[in-house]
Formats: structure tokens, sequence, C-alpha cells
């Protein structure tokens, strides 16, 4: 009947869905949690994971990363950025579509999932292009991507220039209740700009995005919420301008979500230090009043996730000056100690705080929550919060290795990922028992 | 057991000789050379001396800084005190002046120095000391006093200016610290 | 910012390699000075040469073109005995897609010992100097808009050698500067000389707020800019500026921002009138005042040569 008898004892249990953050044994069976707190009667565990001392939560859902499929298959891309994803304690990962060849035809999808599905790791929820190839002319097969299981439509970093494009994509979108997902970011005024301006890209001689290339974007977009009535995810905000019109815009009731990625949160444009093309980002580092302001929003709930805006980028593209380096950075790994860092430095309790990893982010993109309850299926991970490490090239499994986080004092590691019962990845520093 | 400190040598009395010595190599019938001192210590000697013995052409100053061999540890000095030569030195008798010849690497560039500026007749070498310890095969045609001196020890020539007395020079004797080189 | 310490100083607070004036002590930029003071005079010599670089191999690596700084580059480097290796970077490797590192890796396999660098990208030359051995030198003969120390270095001698010293002076930068690495470069050396008022002068589109955290006060009124200026620096309108969506042409940029000898008169009596060069006659300076008693920019030139023969020499003179 069964096989697989797990026991995670002695760990603290953060349940962001419930609110709940307890001491407390969690007992799984097959690919099932059956209790939590008190084991069932003739429970004998086959494994016992020793959590004491960590945390136990659901594992993390992140709204963007990309996993180099389609075009790396060469690199076995996305089996190492999926196996990142499993030592970055992320269970689900939702895929940008700017792949290559771009994620604009079920049959790329299917290919995507069918060999996702065979790694058995992390799982991939894909969104579709919105249009074809990306390229902001012609509609996608939206309702076929959609049966092909893409979760939503989006146009990954690059804006339709044209708006009377996006008007009636998403008024097509609309019409099958599809999400949208777009980036507040106008084509015109971001074009040839490859860092925030502000004083500092002044300094260093950068080609500056203003912030209007942001609010612009926004206002458009909400504009065109109003005439279509579709809805629409804003991937990675950036700006506290932009935050404002978020909060506004919410208010009044459109229906909008939105993240900000790691980076964003963590680091402000003078991160950039000497030319650093680590930090070569889009969207790009702006200033530290920014920076809290999307803090704040994360707190209040104005931005409902946090995303590792993962992206593989190799040395030979980083390596290069400032405005030819490849924008990107690696995340999957950095979500986990990223959003403990904010849970401390937010003040609010860490069961509330880690929604925004969670169930707020999964709301977001239409996803089942995860969630630690008996009967559900077992998908968490122990969380050594003492462990302090650094993100260099060595430390890392994803073969995007480049981050400009790279020299900060990282705190949080994943000791043990469970995906449907299954213990998918340890880290050797500590063995389970038998 | 520590060497004694020498005394340094008298400076005023040495120029003394040094002027008898040179006034001695002029004559009425030639062509007196031009007067030419090596900064710093030269510069203020070939200054005394144009004026002392009453010269009708200006004597020049030259800077060794271009041309020392040691510039890949030392670095430029920057007050490189600049070459100025008043008169041209093509086909002319040059008298170099210095205050000490030691080991001949300052005159070596001093020479080298010149000669980018053009191809003097000849070159003669006066100074007040000549200390010995010679790297290089030169030697000076002038000398006010020969005398010897532990390697660790540096002869600088000092220059005061009095209002009664006018320029006066004497010498310091500096024990070198570990780190000068 | 995660780097704190200056990646031109080496642990002795020596100069490595110059890529921008910015975050050079005091000290460092009038020892340049200083010693490029030594070089002026060589033109009186008979031989125009000293062996402070021989044996040493200088690579002009422009990957932007400019016939002007290569060629003032190359004669302080052979004047300093230097051999002068010129690469003409379109022409070669990096033409058919091959790296910059890779080039550079290239030629330090070649024995290089200093990389004077042009490149169009910001940045570019601590991109370089990040990847060479410890000997080898890197000077920015000019990166995108953001520095051209050499230019800075010899605007700042060129005004201490007209105005004696920098605590009391006005200086004006007129025109394109949100885009002139020269402006930037002034900026940093005039603010570290400790001149009091620099004045970034031009239509908004050209000369925006923000430049004001960089310590300058700006204006866009030249007559405002102007005013009992000591030193007026006028920067080249690029030809791609002139008519589009920065400036509707070079005529209006020359009736409202032009240096005409009456704009100039706003300035004091004994202002100097300076430009990197070369000038477009008629658009940012008129004729009258580029060839007027008060125009340095002949001297500009000049200097330009001893100035880089000071860098090249104290670069080359660090050891490791």
């Amino acid at each position: 009947m069964n096989g697989n008898q797990l026991l995670i004892r002695g760990g603290r249990l953060v349940d962001p869905l419930h609110g709940l953050d307890a001491m407390a044994d969690v007992a799984i069976v097959g690919e099932r949690i059956v209790a939590v707190g008190r084991a069932p009667a003739g429970f004998v565990p086959d494994h016992i994971l020793d959590a004491s001392g960590m945390l136990v939560l659901p594992g993390l859902i992140d709204l963007c990363a990309r996993l180099g499929e389609p075009g790396y298959e060469h690199e076995g891309m996305l089996d190492t950025e999926l196996h990142a994803a499993l030592v970055g304690g992320v269970t689900r990962v939702v895929c940008s579509p700017d792949t290559d060849p771009v994620l604009d035809e079920p049959s790329l999808v299917e290919m995507l999932r069918w060999r996702a599905r065979r790694i058995k790791s992390a799982r991939v929820y894909p969104l579709g292009a919105l249009t074809k190839g990306l390229q902001g002319e012609r509609l996608s097969e939206m309702a076929e991507l959609t049966r092909a299981s893409c979760i939503g439509l989006s146009q990954a970093d690059t804006p339709i220039a044209d708006t009377k494009v996006l008007y009636s994509a998403m008024q097509y979108a609309s019409t099958f209740g599809y999400k949208v997902w777009l980036r507040a970011k106008d084509a015109a005024l971001s074009r040839g700009g490859i860092a925030a301006s502000g004083a500092y890209a002044q300094r260093l001689g950068l080609a500056g995005v203003p912030v209007i290339a942001e609010t612009v974007a926004l206002h458009t977009v909400f504009e065109l919420m109003r005439a279509t009535g579709c809805a629409v995810h804003i991937s990675k905000l950036s700006s506290s301008q932009g935050v404002e019109l978020v909060r506004q815009a919410k208010a009044e009731g459109l229906p909008l979500t939105c993240d900000v990625s790691i980076n964003n949160l963590l680091l402000t444009d003078l991160d950039i230090g000497y030319f650093d093309p680590r930090a070569r980002l889009d969207p790009p580092l702006r200033q530290g009043r920014d920076r809290d302001a999307l803090r704040a929003a994360l707190a209040d709930g104005t931005i409902d996730a946090l995303c590792s805006d993962h992206t593989p980028v190799s040395s030979d593209d980083k390596t290069r000056t400032f405005a030819d380096a490849a924008p990107g950075a690696t995340g999957l790994e950095l979500l986990l100690p990223a959003v403990l860092q904010f849970a401390a430095a937010s003040g609010l309790p860490l069961a509330h705080a880690l929604g925004c990893v969670g169930h707020r982010a999964a709301r977001a993109a239409g996803l089942p929550p995860a969630s630690l309850a008996a009967g559900e299926a077992a998908e968490l991970i122990v969380v050594d919060t003492q462990a302090r490490w650094r993100a260099t090239p060595e430390a890392l499994y994803s073969q995007s290795r480049h981050t400009p986080l790279a020299e900060h004092d990282l705190q949080g590691r994943v000791r043990h990922t469970v995906i449907d019962g299954r213990v998918v990845w340890s880290d050797s520093a500590t063995t389970a028992s038998a | 057991m520590p060497t004694p400190h020498p005394t340094p040598p008298d400076a005023e009395a040495l120029y003394a000789r040094l002027l008898h010595l040179v006034r001695g190599t002029l004559s009425p019938h030639a062509e007196p050379p031009l007067l030419v001192g090596i900064y710093s210590g030269g510069a203020w000697l070939a200054q005394r001396l144009h004026a002392d013995l009453q010269l009708a052409q200006p004597f020049g100053v030259v800077s060794s800084t271009f041309h020392r061999d040691d510039f890949a540890t030392r670095g430029l000095h920057p007050s490189a005190n600049r070459t100025a030569l008043p008169v041209p030195i093509a086909d002319r008798a040059v008298l170099l002046i210095d205050d000490v010849l030691h080991t001949g690497r300052t005159t070596r560039a001093a020479i080298n120095e010149l000669f980018d500026f053009g191809r003097p007749a000849r070159v003669d070498l006066a100074v007040l000391v000549d200390r010995g310890g010679r790297e290089l095969p030169f030697c000076a045609q002038l000398t006010a006093a020969t005398l010897t001196l532990p390697d660790d020890v540096l002869l600088a020539l000092m220059r005061d200016e009095d209002a009664a007395e006018g320029i006066r020079f004497r010498f310091d004797l500096v024990r070198k610290s570990a780190s000068q080189p | 910012m995660t780097r704190a310490h200056n990646p031109q100083l080496n642990a002795h607070g020596e100069l490595r390699h110059l890529l921008t004036p910015e975050g050079l002590p005091r000290d460092v930029l009038l020892h340049i000075l200083d010693t490029a003071q030594g070089f002026v005079s060589f033109g009186s010599r008979e031989v125009k040469k000293v062996p402070l670089l021989r044996g040493k191999s200088v690579f002009n690596l422009f990957f932007e073109n400019s016939t002007r700084t290569r060629t003032t580059f190359e004669i302080a480097a052979q004047r300093l005995s230097a051999d002068v290796f010129n690469l003409d970077i379109q022409r070669s490797s990096t033409s058919k897609g091959e790296s910059l590192l890779d080039t550079i890796a290239n030629l330090e396999a070649m024995d290089a010992d200093i990389f004077v660098v042009r490149h169009a990208d910001s940045g570019a030359p601590f991109l370089i100097a990040q990847h060479t051995p410890p000997h080898v030198h890197v000077v920015n003969a000019g990166d995108g808009r953001h520095a051209h120390p050499t230019q800075g270095l010899l605007d700042m001698y060129t005004i201490r050698h007209f105005k004696g010293d920098f605590s009391n002076l006005t200086v004006a930068i007129v025109g394109d500067i949100v885009h002139s690495r020269v402006a930037r470069s002034a900026i940093h050396a005039l603010t570290t000389l400790g001149v009091p008022e620099v004045r970034a002068v031009g239509p908004k589109t050209l000369v925006p707020g923000d430049l004001r955290d960089m310590g300058v006060r700006v204006c866009h009124d030249m007559a405002e800019g102007l005013r009992d200026a000591d030193v007026v620096m006028m920067l080249r309108l690029q030809n791609e500026r002139m008519s589009g969506a920065l400036l509707p042409s070079a005529h209006e940029f020359n009736m409202t921002y032009g240096l005409s000898p009456e704009r100039l008169a706003l300035a004091k009596p004994d202002a100097i009138v300076m430009h990197p060069g070369p000038i477009n006659r008629g658009v940012e300076i008129d004729s009258a005042v580029a060839d007027g008693p008060r125009s340095v920019i002949l001297d500009q030139v000049r200097f330009g040569i001893a100035v880089r023969m000071a860098v090249l020499s104290i670069v080359a003179s660090v050891e490791h």
C-alpha cells in the first residue's frame, strides 16, 4: 500500500496560507501529508528528516525564471536549472516565453512540459507568448496555448510598441478570461537605455532608462484594462512612482497583480560600482528611494509576489563592457535568502511575509497554493535559517553563475526539498537518518 | 664597533679652491668654456662661479632626471628641474659642474641630457668633492678635494643665504636610512 | 557600493592605470600636472627624446576613430622612447566577432606594457584593467560618454598655466554635456582641484538637472552661465545631435548657445576660451572668438603632448 513513510521531525512549521507558525512534525505517506503536529497511530516512518532548529515551509513559487529550453538543449539547461530550483527550495517555476524558439506554438509548450515531467523535478508552469514571436504584431493562438497548459500569456521583456495591437491582444485575451503578463516598459522611452536614469548613470556616462518609461507604460496598460476588462499581471516593477500607480489602480478595483525581482528589492544603481556587468539588468536597478518603496509595497501587499528573475547568462556574455553585456542574473538559488532577508527587515510575522513566494504569488498566477495541511500533496522544504553563505560562482548549481549579489552575505539555505512525498534534494551538509 | 661619524668638509674652503682651479684654466686668448651646473648642488656652484669669474656668457643648468637609470624603481620626480641652456652648446667647450662625484651615474645622465641639446666640442667635469666609489668610468678634470666616506653616508651640499654674508655653502653628512636607496 | 577601492591606484596609492579623474586624490592630479611641466619645453631640445620608456611597448587600441588623440599619444610615447603600435580595430579581428577581452589577451601575448584605449562603451577601460596582468597599465583615451582623463588633465594644465591657481575661479562648460566625456572629466578634475564654481550651460536636452549631483551649477541661460567666468570651455557639438530629437538645428544652437564675441564679453575681461577640438566654426564657437586673443585652443594641443608624456611615464614607473 505504501512504501514511503516520511517523518519531518522537530521543525518550526510556517504555512502562510493558513497563517500557521508552530513547532510541529509532518507525517507523509506516499505523496501526501497525512498529519501535521502529531503522527497518526501506527505510523512508522521509513525515513526521518531531522528539522530541529529549522523551518519547514511549503515549496516556494517563483513567478519569473528562465530555464533555457527551448534553446539550450545542448547545455542540458533544463536539467541543471530545475535542479538549481530544487536547491533553492523552488518547487514551482513560472517560466517566461522568451525562449528560442519563442513559446508561441502549443507543440513547443507540450514538449517543454513533457521534458520537465521526465526530469521529475520542480513543476514548470509555462507562460505562452502573447504575440507571435513576441514581435508585437500578430496575436498568438492563445486558446491553443492555454489548452497546452500555459497559465497565462506574456510579452516577457519585449514591450509591444503598437498600442493598437496591445489593445487588441488584451481584448482577445479577456474574451476567454486569460490573464496577460506584461512589463511596465514603454518601448520608445526605454530604447537604448542600459541603466536607470539618475545621478549615478549620469556620473558613469551610461544611457539611462527614465522612470517615465515605467509610468507611461503603466498608465497605458491601466487605460487598456479599463477599456477591455482584461486581467493583467505586471512583472518586475522597479520604481516608487510605479508602486504608487499600482496602488491607485488596485484601489480602483482593476484586476491587477504584480511582482518585483530580488535584485530590485535588494540593490540600487550604486551597486553598478565600476561598471560591473553583473548589475546590467532589465529592469535596471533604481535608486534607494525606489528600493524602499518596493519593500514597503511588498510588505503591504501592493506587490503580490517576489520573483527571482532567474536568467542564464554565460560568462562570455557577461565579461563585456556594460553596454555590451547581456542583461540578467542568476536567481533561483537566491529567492529564499532574499525573502528571509525581506521578512526579517519588514518586521512582519514570518508567515505573512512568506506569502509573497507562497499563496499570494500562486494566486497572482492563478495556481493552487502550496500548503502544509493534512491531505495536501507533500511539497515542502526544510530550511536552515542560520546558514550563512555567498553566491559565488562555485557555490551555485545553476549554469547561470553571475549575480550582482555575489558579494552580499546571504542567510538561509535549503537542507531538504520534498516533492510529492519524495526527498528530491538534500544538502550534503546534513544527512537524513533512517 | 660603530664607525665614528666623520666631520663634514669645509665647503667654503673647497669652493675657494675650486674657483682658483677654474680660474687657472681660463686664458685671455681663448673663449672660456660654458659653465653648466648639474642640479641642484652643481647649479648653485655654477651660479656662484659665474658671478665670481665675471663671465660674459650666461651659465646653464642641466637636470639628470630624464636620463637617470633608476626610473623603474624610483619613478619620476615631478619637481623635475628643467634643463635650461641659454646659449647653444653645439661645437662649444662645456665645463660641467657638480658638487659631489661618487658612482658616476649622475654624470652619465647629465651628459646624456646635454647631448639631447646639441653636440659640444668637449666636456670637462669640475667637482668640489670626489668621494670615490665609482661604478662607471668617469673622472673629474678639476677636483677641489678627494676623500673617502662610508657607503651609508650621504654628502649633501647646502646653501645658506645671509643678508650680511651673502651666499654661503656648507656640507651636511646624512646617514642613509634603510629605506633610502 | 560594494567596491571600495579605486582600481586606478595600487596599494601604495600610486597611479597604476589612468581611467578617470574621478576618485583620484588631489595630489595625484597635481603630480601629473607638475610632471607635465617638465615635458612642456621639449620642443626646444634638439633631440626630442628621452629614454624613460625605452624597451616598453605602448599599444594604441582605438576602437573608435580619432586621428588627433591617437597621434598625440603616439608622439608622447615616442618622445619617451617607447615602441608604439597602433591597432586599427575596425579592420582587425574584433570586427570578425573576436571579443574585446580576447583581443586584449592576444596583445598581451605580444608583451604589451601599456594599453592606450579608446572605446565607444563607457567603462570599457575598466573591464580591460580588470583582466590584464599586474605589470600592464591601461590609459583611457576616451570611453563612451564617461571619461577622457588626459583631456581633462591637459585642460587643467592649461587653466593653471594661464590662471595660476584653481581656488578662485569660475569655470563655465558649454554645450552637449550629457554626451560628453570631456565635460565629465573636466568637472571631476575641477572639483577635485578646488574650483569653487563650475557651471554646466546648455539646453535641457543636453544639460539635464541631475548633473547637479556632480557638483556643478546647471544654467540653461547662456548669459547667466557666462557672467564673470574666468574660463569658458566650449564643447564640440556632434553632427548627429544637430538635427534630431535633441536639438532642431546647428543654426538654432548657435543662436542660443554659440560663443560670439558679444557673449564672451559677459565673461571676465581676461577670461580664456578653451575647446577640446576639432571646432565647428559658426556652430558652438564663432571664428572671431576661436582665432581671437583669448583663445588658448592651440596651447591646449601643445600641453596635451606634455600631459600624455607625464601620464605614460608615471604609470610606467609604478612597481608591483
